[in-house]
């Protein structure tokens, strides 16, 4: 019969229309929640997937990647420990080349020292492609989960210095929990070889 | 060189004695042919030998030699390794016969040589500029030609550790003596050659004095809701009847190659995925593989990588597959309910790419001899989910609404036909290439990776229409499924790299050609190495581009509403198309 074809599909589609109803009755309040955020992005979900945003947002993944930031771990005063080094594998490995470091020096003696003077990461170039992170010896840099970064004005803002690229370890912490403890174990594990070298030598 | 191969090396060595000296270069494969007789090769090659297939043409500029060499590979549509012969010529005055007349698929892509290289093909019917405008001076793949905002040669450049401010490139604006115009260049006075020569191809005032009649040319595009970007399609009308048409293109134009020749090999991995954006997966997979060859053994991947690699593309082809066929469903009219039921299907794959990969769409998933990291938790069972249970289900019930849309079938069926002689010639690849009745898929015809361990069938149908193009989709949709889950049911533990990640490495000196088979046809990289950090020359041969050689044929003698399904049943990403 000539009209079936078309007669099938609009029964699916009808069907997705009712399923929508179907799913706001069986998720019901719930549907507003987190939960019902995750609800709508899994394999269950029959109704609609559209999530609201802003008033909702998507989960972001732990691997998930936007732009870089420099950790620093937190002294006992309050102090600041950057982790970089100014080592410039990052600024190497970028293959925009949005990453300028330039190095500390000692004042009276000339001797370069490992922390980075200052630290610039042009937004506008970057590619997020997360090279920097993957590449970096000593866990310094790592990509942020913050993708919301509109401004007015590009040029007076989207080049990040050191002040504003810096993060402290606990956040890194917060939205990285599994590769911010595997590399945790790593750099102990690696502590605790050199103190049993160190010791033996001693001995 | 496999055996057939070699075999075939000596009756050709054979066939012409003088002309054809096997190159041997280090690293380098295949042989050196005479210019004066290239057309007699190929057209000896193509019939007595088998190798019907020209995928790829390029050319590549030995600065240091003052010479220019054109490379051909080509394969036999019935499978097997390549056959690579390659002509030089002097860096002065590079002219080569062109191949046009027994491979029509070399078109686009000498064209791309001489408006990227400079260098002349003899007896090419329509040798224009294809990817930069008309009145470009210079031809910047030339090692001698530099960009506006040029830094220097290669990557990474010195100026990233200043000392005191630092500036950004543009700051700094070496911009004006960079830019070269041609003699006596008036901006207010110049009108384009090459649109003239377009324009003065496509006229042609019919005859027939009694009827009052004339052919109109209409441009399609380039803004345009049916060219999925930036693309023109010039056709000469004949009434609603397209009797001819050129395709435009280039607007994205941004030299891919040349960034690529000045990054080191890692940082094109990233570059990659910005080709084809809606399967980034196979294009980092083409990439690594082309780089992987130059390794050698040594990187090959472990097992794991190679199970995940698989599944990525898998995924990938699903996912592009989902994305052509609701596009084509809009060309048609169907408006965005096909297109958003395919969406989230897709949405649903790329939440697996993100949460592995990082990226929804810029996956830089891959890795010379690995992946960048392993699967996070919970992303298994996801793959399972999706591979086991919600994607069979959701194909069907695609199939269910849309292959029997009587519509759809009267939109369709009959139009844009081409057929499996002229699909090879124009060397069409991916679901356009087995609609038409090929069934070559690189997957079966030259494995690469681990697919020969798996179960799975060629697509193949046999109308070459714009209704088999889209069932070809839909069976390997189905036939992805069936990868995914064997991959999934087999995927081993264990490492995802071979070896330390480096970040700089020494690639030994030579070309290699690694191709894949990305969701929208054969994706080739052809590199080569001078042994320095950064490759010599990359060169995409990307099926976007090539596959649009045929779209002429395919739209000549069809209505212009047609023109538009057409395009949209070749499945184009003008990222890759325009590089």
């Amino acid at each position: 019969m000539y009209g079936k074809g078309i007669i099938k599909g609009l029964g699916v589609t009808l069907k997705h229309f009712l399923d929508t109803y179907v799913d706001d009755i069986r998720v019901g309040k719930k549907r507003y929640t987190e939960e019902g955020v995750a609800y709508r992005s899994s394999k269950d979900v029959r109704g609609l997937f559209t999530v609201q945003y802003p008033e909702e947002k998507l989960p972001t993944p732990e691997e998930f990647r936007f732009i870089p930031f420099l950790v620093y771990d937190e002294g006992e005063d309050g102090e600041k420990n950057i982790r970089c080094t100014s080592c410039g594998i990052c600024s190497k490995v970028c293959p925009p080349q949005c990453i300028w470091i330039v190095r500390s020096e000692d004042p009276e003696t000339g001797r370069p020292i490992p922390e980075p003077s200052d630290f610039f990461i042009d937004v506008d170039v970057c590619m997020n492609c997360g090279m920097c992170a993957e590449f970096c010896p000593f866990d310094a840099i790592v990509m942020g989960h913050d993708y919301e970064l509109a401004v007015y004005d590009r040029l007076a803002n989207n080049i990040y210095d050191k002040d504003k690229l810096l993060k402290p370890a606990a956040y890194y912490q917060a939205i990285r929990p599994v590769n911010y403890r595997i590399q945790a174990e790593a750099r102990a594990e690696k502590e605790a070889k050199k103190a049993t070298a160190q010791s033996k030598k001693e001995a | 060189m496999t055996e057939t191969t070699l075999a075939i090396a000596n009756d050709i060595e054979a066939r012409f004695p003088q002309c054809v000296t096997p190159d041997e270069r280090g690293g380098y494969e295949g042989y050196l042919i005479e210019a004066g007789k290239l057309v007699e090769f190929a057209t000896a090659l193509r019939d007595e030998f088998g190798y019907d297939f020209l995928s790829s043409v390029t050319g590549v500029d030995y600065l240091p030699d003052e010479k220019m060499e054109v490379v051909y590979h080509t394969y036999r549509s019935t499978g097997g390794g390549a056959f690579v012969f390659k002509v030089q010529t002097p860096r002065q005055t590079p002219s080569v016969p062109s191949l046009c007349g027994i491979f029509p698929g070399a078109e686009f892509q000498e064209r791309e040589a001489w408006d990227l290289l400079g260098i002349h093909f003899q007896g090419h019917p329509d040798l224009r500029r294809i990817l930069m405008w008309e009145g470009f001076e210079g031809h910047p793949l030339r090692k001698d030609w530099k960009e506006a905002y040029y830094e220097s040669d290669a990557k990474p450049f010195d100026s990233r550790w200043p000392v005191g401010e630092i500036y950004r490139a543009e700051d700094e604006n070496p911009f004006k003596g960079n830019v070269v115009y041609p003699q006596g260049f008036d901006p207010d006075k110049w009108t384009p050659e090459g649109e003239t020569a377009l324009y003065a191809g496509m006229h042609e005032v019919e005859t027939d004095e009694a009827m009052h009649t004339d052919q109109i040319v209409v441009n399609l595009g380039p803004q345009h809701p049916s060219t999925h970007g930036v693309f023109r399609m010039v056709a000469t009308l004949d009434g609603e009847t397209i009797v001819k048409l050129r395709p435009v293109m280039g607007y994205l134009h941004r030299n891919h190659e040349k960034i690529g020749e000045r990054n080191t090999y890692l940082m094109n991995i990233p570059f990659t995925d910005r080709l084809d954006y809606l399967s980034s997966m196979t294009a980092n997979w083409g990439y690594v593989q082309a780089v992987e060859k130059l390794l050698g053994p040594k990187t090959a991947a472990p097992e794991r990588a190679e199970y995940i690699r698989v599944i990525m593309a898998e995924f990938t082809r699903i996912s592009n597959h989902l994305m052509a066929i609701g596009a084509l469903l809009n060309d048609l009219g169907a408006y965005f309910t096909p297109m958003l039921y395919a969406l989230k299907e897709r949405e649903l794959i790329l939440d697996i790419f993100e949460a592995t990969a990082g990226s929804r769409m810029m996956c830089n998933y891959y890795r010379f001899g690995g992946l960048a990291r392993d699967l996070p938790a919970g992303v298994y069972e996801k793959m399972r989910d999706l591979a086991f249970e919600r994607l069979p289900r959701q194909i069907d019930e695609l199939d269910r609404y849309l292959t029997e849309n009587e519509v759809v079938i009267a939109r369709c069926e009959g139009v844009g036909v081409l057929t499996p002689e002229e699909a090879i010639a124009y060397s069409a690849v991916g679901p356009v290439l087995r609609a038409s009745g090929v069934p070559y898929d690189v997957r079966r015809a030259d494995p690469y990776g681990i697919y020969e361990r798996f179960d799975f069938d060629v697509a193949v149908r046999y109308h070459g229409d714009v209704y088999d193009r889209y069932l070809v989709r839909l069976d390997e949709i189905r036939q992805s499924i069936r990868i995914l889950q064997q991959a999934l049911d087999d995927l081993p533990e264990g490492e995802i790299m071979a070896g330390k990640p480096k970040y700089s490495m020494r690639v030994p000196a030579g070309e290699a050609y690694g191709r894949v088979e990305a969701p929208k046809g054969e994706l080739g990289f052809y590199v080569v190495s001078d042994g320095s950090a950064n490759p010599w020359r990359y060169h995409v041969r990307a099926p976007s581009f090539i596959n649009l050689t045929a779209l002429s044929k395919m739209c000549e003698g069809d209505k212009v509403a047609d023109a538009v399904i057409i395009l949209g049943s070749i499945d184009i990403v003008l990222g890759e198309t325009d590089r």
